[in-house]
């Protein structure tokens, strides 16, 4: 019975690996995702991921490749894993960029802010959605 | 249930590392690059030479109300000083004190001067003058019933996931080092080799100040210089390097 009960709750977490519908109004913009993912001070991504960006000498590898990471994951799937990647992984090192609480010690500048605004993340996902 | 704890186990074995095996510690020297590390082992071409100049200067310098110096009480550093530094923080009274902390209270109680200021020049080059006396000697800091508490107390923060990036110390230090941040080797956190000369700051600085520098990278607040958290987290630092040997000044880029 237990048993059964763990691989409903992981079934049912598998299915709520999305967040379908889009944060804010305006349709997001690859272009300026793309600039904000580059940004090391903005995206902060590539501190820890590897992409395309033949421009950027420094990137990390802490994290998968973003190449391809539209054929593998949805667009739901994507922006699951930008709000808050701890829904789709609990012991991830990936920040959440769209989430407030459940944070201790944040720098004053930083507090009651996301990392990324609604708009920045839909553009970061317009972008992403485009590396098949 | 044996199947959900078996995937759990899995699980987490895969995604954290954990303590880093006692074998497997490096310190960062070994990180670094063929020429940082040549400039540090080259006592004249080592930029924190200067420091230590500074610092055997204010050894042997008359000052404060009481008009002696450090060397009146202490005599020859290389014999006094030896290993000391291999052994801070160490607890004084009922806390553990850095080695800064420790020179200072020697200022105020026994020299009766003011206290030197965190990460002033005069602190850096003394503490780097004193630390220098153990270089080559194994970290000698024991877990036992006075430090556990302190130990412990830095372990929890260096695993307490932090600031506006929600990162722990040890999810980068001892889950990933060796792997590139921005293109950037992440050591294991040994404090092997302070105070430093930092080729980024064009300067020494303390241990707390890197430490300081890590917390502002995961858009964390820090805490304050000398504050009980940054010492216990560097008492806990020191056990975990326990039996390295100190390299101060070290080099690091
Ligand atoms: C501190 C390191 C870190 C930062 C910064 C970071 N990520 Fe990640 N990211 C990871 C890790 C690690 C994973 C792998 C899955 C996991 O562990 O959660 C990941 C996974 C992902 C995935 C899923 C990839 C796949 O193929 O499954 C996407 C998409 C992603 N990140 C996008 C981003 C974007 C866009 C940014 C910047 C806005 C970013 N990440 C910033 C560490 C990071
Ligand atoms: C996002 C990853 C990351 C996190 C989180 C992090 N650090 Fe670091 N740390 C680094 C990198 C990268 C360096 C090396 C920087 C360089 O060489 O410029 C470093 C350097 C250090 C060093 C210097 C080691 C030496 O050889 O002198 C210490 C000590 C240290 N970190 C401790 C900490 C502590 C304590 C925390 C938690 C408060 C922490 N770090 C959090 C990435 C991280
Ligand atoms: C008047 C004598 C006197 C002077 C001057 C003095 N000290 Fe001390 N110092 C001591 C004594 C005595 C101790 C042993 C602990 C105690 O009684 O406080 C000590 C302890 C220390 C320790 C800790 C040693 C250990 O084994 O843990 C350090 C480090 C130190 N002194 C550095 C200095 C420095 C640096 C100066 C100059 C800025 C200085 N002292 C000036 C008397 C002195």
């Amino acid at each position: 019975m237990t048993s059964w009960a763990f691989v409903l709750l992981f079934l049912a977490g598998a299915r709520a690996d999305e967040i379908p519908a889009p944060l804010s109004g305006a349709k997001g913009d690859p272009q300026r995702g793309r600039a904000i993912v580059a940004n090391r001070q903005v995206g902060l991504c590539l501190l820890c991921h590897n992409g395309p960006f033949p421009e950027e000498r420094f990137q990390g590898d802490l994290a998968p490749d973003l190449r391809g990471v539209g054929s593998r994951l949805t667009e739901g799937e994507i922006r699951l894993r930008l709000v808050d990647p701890a829904r789709a992984n609990p012991q991830t090192i990936m920040p959440a960029y769209y989430k407030t609480d459940g944070l201790t010690r944040v720098a004053p500048s930083y507090r009651g802010k996301p990392v990324l605004s609604a708009e920045q993340i839909e553009d970061v996902l317009a972008y992403l959605v485009t590396l098949k | 249930m044996r199947a959900a704890a078996l995937f759990l186990a899995a699980f987490c074995a895969c995604t954290q590392a954990g303590e880093i095996p006692l074998a497997e510690r490096r310190s960062g020297y070994e990180f670094m690059g063929r020429e940082t590390r040549a400039m540090q082992d080259d006592d004249t071409t080592n930029p924190a030479l200067f420091a230590l100049l500074d610092g055997e200067t204010l050894w042997n310098r008359a000052d404060g109300a009481a008009g002696r110096a450090c060397a009146a009480c202490h005599g020859d550093a290389a014999q006094s000083m030896k290993g000391v530094a291999a052994r801070y923080p160490a607890i004084v009274g009922a806390k553990p004190l850095n080695l800064e902390q420790r020179i200072n209270a020697c200022r105020v109680e026994k020299q009766r001067a003011a206290a030197f200021a965190y990460e002033s020049k005069e602190l850096l080059a003394l503490t780097a003058y004193v630390a220098r006396q153990s270089r080559g000697l194994p970290i000698a800091i024991e877990a036992n019933d006075t430090t556990r508490p302190f130990i412990d107390a830095g372990r929890a923060l260096y695993e307490r996931r932090q600031g506006q990036l929600n990162l722990a110390c040890s999810q980068c230090h001892d889950d990933n080092w060796g792997r590139s941040l921005a293109g950037t080797p992440i050591p294991q956190a040994h404090p092997t080799g302070y105070p430093i000369y930092r080729l980024e700051w064009q300067a020494m600085g303390s241990l707390e100040r890197r430490l300081r520098n890590c917390m502002i990278g995961a858009r964390a607040e820090p805490y304050a210089y000398g504050s009980p958290e940054m010492v216990e987290l560097e008492l806990y630092l020191m056990w975990r390097a326990r039996g390295m040997k100190l390299e101060t000044p070290a080099v690091r880029p």
